[in-house]
């Protein structure tokens, strides 16, 4: 590789693949992913809370794993695979098995930190970190939620565990 | 957030080269250098990204040492089983830090880059005056509100926490971190902030952090992290302990001991004083208390932060006794 230094200039063409589609964008360097989402691609399921990788609410997938979409670069993300809440239920709308746990535990009250919670769980799930309601908690605590819902998102985590590994 | 260029890396070099830049950063995981860029406290002109480098990412264990790559994540290597087998400090130390979502993010040269938590130095706009932002301000921490603040290794320039938990179990276990032309103990990568407080790390423009080296011993293979908090969970440690023990073939006395802390000090604290204190006693509770206190040598509060005294040495004792009893 060339080992000159060349800067970038101020407005970058990007191509972002999200929720398996790709996405061409002009940016300032310094828009963020989250911005990215909500403000150009108008996908604004993921939801902005404190902005500055504090409560959760921005929770997306990079490459499978979870990540903070505030924290995140747009430029950054250039050639990995994004997920947001938008692409977990199936083609038909069939509900991820996730969603469908938080509706059936009421795991949520003003819905605001939802999506962030759900793509946290959908991960927390995957990395195998849902084993104990003890181990939910640690690992669900980087999601905060100022209506208090904790028990039922708790309760919705551990049943869609049980039901992913049956 | 200003904004600025962006250039990434394709290597190592390349990195280096743009990291000498007056005004370039690097960006890794993101998690200090954005949230710094948003409150005003980084200014990047440029942002260097190396998270697509190549080869930067290994987690090499064995009995006699490990090597970290600078970008191995905070996540990878806290559920890495070798590591957790030969090195249980670190690995506790890192799963206990930040959410699960910032340590996917946050790689391990980036989080020796960590920058404190001071709520006066994170807001420039209401608290201009900041020894580490602007040399030769003054410090509002210093008659403020210091219930987070350091009790060791401050100076009348800067009293803030180095907020890290990875660090605190690295300088326990004599860590070294590679810069590429040279290598140094972790510990010794850490400055006080005496009266040049803006200087937190001895790394240069041009410098890259390419890996973590721990050795292997029998007190880190026998070692713990203990954190305690204002909440259970997602939070920076009020205090923190890590510890490693050896006994003699007796099960009681004392071969050797590393204990560091964190939360406390205004970098990762190796107390050398607890450790020399209970090399070659036979471990007891009252031996093991007596031995804590030593910590709190030099420490200086500044009232809210008084509590810290009292609370670092019940971690320390309660990190030995864990391990004493797994004897």
């Amino acid at each position: 590789m060339n080992d000159q230094v060349t800067i970038s200039p101020t407005t970058l063409s990007i191509h972002l693949a999200i929720n398996g589609r790709d996405h061409a964008l002009e940016i300032e360097p310094r828009v963020t992913l989250l911005d990215a989402l909500r403000d150009r691609l108008h996908l604004t399921g993921t939801k902005k809370g404190c902005d500055q990788g504090q409560c959760g609410a921005c929770t997306v997938h990079v490459d499978g794993q979870r990540v903070l979409a505030c924290l995140t670069l747009a430029a950054q993300v250039e050639g990995r695979e994004i997920t947001t809440i938008e692409g977990l239920a199936g083609e038909d709308g069939t509900l991820n098995a996730v969603q469908a746990a938080f509706l059936e535990q009421d795991a949520f009250q003003c819905g605001y930190c939802t999506p962030g919670q759900i793509m946290s769980a959908v991960a927390c799930i995957r990395e195998g970190h849902a084993g104990s309601d003890e181990e939910i908690r640690e690992y669900m605590a980087g999601n905060l939620c100022r209506c208090g819902a904790y028990p039922n998102i708790v309760a919705a985590v551990r049943q869609a565990a049980q039901e992913l590994r049956s | 957030m200003r904004d600025f260029s962006y250039f990434r890396a394709d290597n190592i070099e390349a990195a280096r080269n743009a990291a000498a830049l007056p005004g370039a950063m690097l960006l890794a995981g993101g998690t200090t250098l954005i949230d710094l860029a948003k409150c005003g406290v980084a200014e990047p002109s440029t942002v260097i990204d190396i998270s697509h480098i190549d080869g930067l990412n290994a987690i090499d264990v064995t009995a006699d040492r490990a090597v970290i790559g600078a970008l191995a994540r905070m996540s990878h290597v806290a559920d890495n089983q070798q590591v957790k087998s030969l090195f249980p400090a670190v690995s506790e130390a890192l799963w206990q830090a930040a959410s699960a979502q910032l340590r996917n993010m946050a790689s391990i040269g980036g989080n020796l880059m960590q920058r404190t938590r001071c709520p006066y130095f994170r807001d420039p706009q209401n608290f201009p005056a900041c020894n580490k932002r602007a040399p030769g301000s003054g410090c509002s921490a210093i008659g403020g509100v210091t219930r987070g603040h350091a009790v060791l290794g401050v100076s009348e320039a800067c009293i803030a926490t180095y907020p890290g938990d990875l660090a605190v179990a690295l300088v326990a276990f004599d860590a070294e971190v590679d810069l590429g032309e040279r290598k140094l103990k972790v510990e010794d990568f850490f400055l006080a902030p005496g009266a040049t407080a803006e200087r937190e790390h001895d790394i240069q423009p041009g410098e890259v952090i390419t890996a973590i080296e721990i050795p292997g011993s029998a007190a880190a293979r026998r070692s713990t992290y203990i954190k305690v908090r204002d909440r259970q969970s997602y939070e920076f440690a009020a205090a923190s302990a890590a510890v490693g023990l050896e006994l003699e073939g007796d099960g009681r006395t004392v071969r050797d001991i590393r204990v560091a802390l964190g939360g406390v000090a205004t970098k990762p604290w190796r107390v050398r004083a607890v450790e020399d204190a209970l090399k070659g006693k036979a471990l007891s509770e009252d031996t093991i208390r007596k031995a804590s206190e030593l910590a709190m040598e030099g420490a200086v509060d500044h009232g809210a932060n008084h509590y810290k005294i009292a609370l670092a040495p019940r971690v320390i004792a309660r990190a030995i006794l864990k391990l004493g009893e797994t004897a």
